[in-house]
């Protein structure tokens, strides 16, 4: 299990390493990462026979125990089959990127960021402690950021990433907090405790709660309505991200959390109901929309988000046939999509664009990706003999098995099939067959980098199909098993026999196909639609909001930020004095006998007493500054009267420094007028008495208080013993809250070189104008 | 203003206030005194200077910037803790070395006392930095 973690730190170094790499290395570079990935890849499918047996790996390194926090890696079924995926996919993209990206100046930073991305993404697959996971979590959701706004000449990509780094991140946030309420309720945040937890959780009056806040972060990842809107604006990205993040591995991390905590939070009705609902209008709206796209890469955005849809209307249903079409689709789409989002860079690539109403008959100049295209379009319809098949076989008799929203649900699921059919009929016939017709200068057939993963990609989806039992062995079963531990039997094939399922199968071609022939004419009807009824969209609306948003803001910034220092000093003074008078009335005792001082403490009071009404009166700065001068040390002295001699020393140097800034900064200030009126003084004067009562009132307090006395006691014993020093105050100080002072001393030497700057900056400012 | 009595008065000072401020700084382990005093004291002798002369004098006569003050002293304090590190001891764990004298017994060097000499440095730049800009305003 060690290994796993050797694989991930080496994935990190070479991220760190790649720039350097893609830079120096030459075009064999790429291809050398993709080698890496690979072998990522291998490395996990060597545990595939292993975790098949119905083992699990746990590998905990401690950090915080006592808060549930700590690094765990965990391998079971669900984890080996999604975390399959990310260096499986990753080789495939790192080759594709290497050929891809080579025009692009910032190619070695795009390289990182990818493979940062491929490491953070194995880790959060990986992870066996929810916080561990968040953290991933994040740090996926940042290198999408960084991604999506690769091309960050262009505004809209800047935008496009902004927006989902701020949707994923927020419902990030709010998923924390679901775990931290998990934490609480099962008092772990380990996986594989959590699993035997499940009815303790369901059973929790803050199940509720919790579970919508978890839901919040996967259904924001995994781009479920309405947060839908960030995926198609994240495909302002390269397309070996699009391909790789956001069809393949990053938008299923929801899925993946919702599928991982299934066995803890799911089966009840909240659960079922949310997650359906949720998944039905994403599984439908997703279609609609992918159905009127121009844009070949749009269209596969939208297709994605129906697919979300699905699969998280499969884990909904929480049936055994459920869980395992979940599975299953799962497989299916990640090799069809991310065929296909290549695909689209390719044509993107040798066309120059992507548009489908100007590019047609690529079969004639690419025959070999066409076909590739054509195999996982088929697949993406449903159509046998491809794997798309099986999987949609099982979605299907899935809802058949539901009792109460069966139909609804089935429904739905055939309207969406339908259109899924008909797009990919239009893509096959539009785009790759048909008379040849292309925008610019004539296309050239792709390079091998580019080829060669849509082609393994739709490969695997052919021999998927046709022979699928090794591979529900070895890999489905497992996932499956980690869901609902209770399923025993996988059997997948293309022939069910004839049954209802297979009868809406064919409705759904047929209906297809229909829908296919009329595209056309639908389709024109449908942009007018769309453009003219459906005002409302979605990413507008989240921009506006965001707008509104930081004008209050900025609003509320204006009111409390004042920019006045008295204000600000008011506001605190208030706040303060309030909150401790209301404190020290509630708890008051009484006043405290003590002792009548001394002469000279008498004679002190009174000096220290007349300079202060002295410096309230005066008319003169400097008077007033000397007799606050005389206050302070008046204090001083009383400190030596009472033996702190430290105290009193620091007391009277820090007297006499603050003198001297006062007088240096006096002899910048103009003369001294009246500004203040009557009433300001006024306040003034209350909220000085309030702050000075406080203040008294504390003191007299603190006399009251039954303090521990252990803590001065130790450090009056063991000052001499442990630390060789006579004076306590000075060894409190540099040895036993040496830490303390070390973050003194450094809060004093920002402030520092804060009046530096602000001083400075005044100065040049006012020599310019 | 430059009275030529107080010019003489704060060179002739200077001297003596290092001299003074380190001995504070030293005697801090047992008596009254310790870096922060110590520092402060440093500083005041070059404010006096400072108004006696000028900000920039004050400079000239410090050498090093007061910046490079605060940077040595955080660094000080800082690579004080580490010893205790080396040792296995957790940070900032105090360590002693006894250096026997010939003549008057035994003298204790610890990495408290180079923890507060980083605070001596810190808190001299510290003022110095703030009060030089401020006159200079």
């Amino acid at each position: 299990m060690s290994g796993l973690l050797n694989y991930l730190i080496l994935l990190l170094a070479a991220a760190f390493f790649s720039p350097y790499l893609i830079r120096k290395g030459g075009k064999a570079s790429p291809w050398l990462l993709g080698l890496l990935s690979a072998g990522g890849f291998g490395y996990l499918l060597s545990y595939a026979g292993f975790i098949a047996k119905g083992n699990t790996l746990n590998y905990t390194i401690e950090w915080l125990p006592e808060l549930y926090l700590n690094f765990t890696l965990y391998l079971d079924g669900l984890s080996l089959f999604f975390g399959l995926l990310v260096p499986g996919m990753g080789a495939l993209v790192l080759v594709f990127a290497g050929k891809y990206m080579q025009p692009y100046p910032l190619k070695h930073r795009f390289f990182f960021l990818i493979l940062l991305f491929e490491f953070a993404m194995l880790a959060l697959i990986l992870s066996g402690n929810l916080f561990t996971m968040f953290i991933f979590w994040e740090l996926t959701s940042v290198s999408s950021f960084l991604l999506v706004g690769f091309n960050h000449e262009k505004p809209e990509a800047r935008n496009a990433a902004l927006q989902a780094l701020l949707i994923t991140v927020s419902g990030g946030l709010a998923m924390m907090a679901g775990f931290i309420m998990l934490g609480q309720m099962a008092g772990t945040l380990e996986i594989n405790q959590l699993l035997k937890s499940g009815d303790l959780i369901r059973n929790h009056p803050n199940y509720l709660p919790a579970l919508l806040l978890i839901l919040a972060g996967a259904f924001t990842k995994s781009a479920q309505f309405p947060f839908h809107f960030w995926l198609p604006g994240a495909m302002q990205a390269p397309s070996p991200v699009s391909a790789f993040l956001h069809s393949a591995t990053m938008v299923k991390a929801g899925i993946y959390l919702i599928a991982r905590l299934s066995p803890v939070m799911g089966g009840t009705p909240e659960w079922r109901y949310i997650l359906t609902i949720t998944g039905a209008i994403t599984m439908i709206l997703g279609a609609y929309f992918a159905y009127s796209q121009t844009d070949f890469k749009k269209v596969l955005a939208y297709t994605t988000i129906s697919a979300l849809g699905t699969l998280v209307l499969m884990l909904g249903i929480d049936t055994d046939i459920s869980v395992k079409a979940a599975i299953i689709f799962l497989l299916v789409h990640a090799l069809y999509k991310g065929a296909l989002f290549m695909v689209a860079g390719l044509i993107d690539k040798s066309v120059g664009s992507r548009d489908l109403r100007k590019i047609s008959g690529l079969f004639k100049v690419m025959p070999i990706t066409s076909l590739a295209a054509i195999v996982s379009l088929l697949s993406m319809a449903g159509l046998p003999p491809m794997i798309g098949f099986i999987g949609k076989e099982l979605i299907y008799e899935a809802k058949f098995a539901l009792p109460d929203i069966g139909n609804v649900l089935l429904m739905v699921g055939v309207i969406t099939n339908v259109i899924m059919v008909a797009i990919s009929l239009a893509l096959i016939f539009n785009l790759f067959l048909g008379p040849l017709k292309y925008p610019g200068e004539k296309p050239k057939p792709p390079a091998l980098a580019l080829r060669i993963g849509p082609l393994l990609l739709a490969g695997i989806s052919l021999i998927f199909g046709l022979f699928p039992a090794d591979v529900a062995r070895l890999l489905l079963k497992p996932a499956i098993v980690a869901i609902h531990p209770s399923i025993d039997t996988l059997k997948l094939g293309l022939w069910h026999g004839f049954n209802e399922v297979l009868l809406v199968s064919f409705i759904t071609v047929v209906a297809g196909v229909v829908l296919f022939l009329l595209y056309r004419k639908i389709n024109r009807w449908l942009t007018r639609f769309n453009n003219e009824v459906i005002t409302f969209r979605f990413a507008k609306a989240f921009n506006q909001g965001l707008d509104l948003f930081l004008s209050l803001t900025k609003k509320k910034t204006a009111i409390v930020q004042s920019g006045y220092q008295r204000f600000y000093l008011m506001a605190i003074f208030v706040m303060t004095s309030v909150l401790a008078w209301y404190q020290l009335a509630y708890t008051w005792q009484g006043f405290n006998s003590f002792n009548v001082p001394g002469i000279f403490e008498i004679l002190l009071l009174m000096v220290l007493v007349a300079a202060t009404f002295f410096a309230v009166a005066v008319k003169s700065r400097l008077a007033a500054i000397l007799a606050l001068g005389a206050v302070g040390y008046s204090i001083g002295l009383l400190f030596i009267i009472y033996g702190a001699i430290d105290l009193a020393i620091t007391m009277m140097l820090a007297e006499t420094l603050v003198l001297v800034i006062f007088m240096a900064v006096v002899y910048h200030l103009p003369k001294f007028t009246n500004f203040s009126s009557k009433a300001s003084r006024l306040r003034d004067a209350a909220i000085a008495l309030l702050v000075g009562g406080f203040m008294t009132g504390l003191v007299l307090k603190a006399g009251q208080l039954n303090l521990n006395t252990k803590i001065s006691d130790f450090y009056t014993e063991n000052a001499l013993s442990l630390a060789y020093g006579k004076n306590v105050v000075n060894v409190i100080l540099v040895d036993f809250r040496a830490l303390d002072t070390l973050g003194e001393i450094t809060v004093l030497a920002i402030a520092a070189i804060g009046v530096m700057a602000l001083l400075k900056l005044k100065t040049k400012k006012g020599s310019a104008t | 203003m430059k009275s030529y009595i107080i010019q003489l008065a704060a060179s002739r000072i200077l001297p003596v206030t290092i001299v003074l401020s380190l001995l504070v700084f030293y005697r801090g382990h047992n008596d009254p005194g310790g870096g922060f005093i110590g520092g402060l004291m440093a500083a005041s002798g070059f404010i006096f200077y400072a108004m006696a002369f000028s900000t920039k004098q004050a400079q000239k006569k410090l050498k090093v910037s007061p910046l490079s003050l605060i940077a040595a002293g955080l660094s000080i304090a800082t690579l004080s803790t580490l010893p205790a590190l080396f040792a296995g001891n957790p940070f900032f764990t105090g360590k002693w070395i006894s250096i026997n004298l010939v003549f008057s017994g035994t003298l204790k060097l610890g990495t408290p006392l180079l923890f507060d000499l980083g605070v001596y440095l810190t808190v001299w730049g510290i003022l110095l930095i703030i009060i030089f800009n401020i006159m200079d305003e």
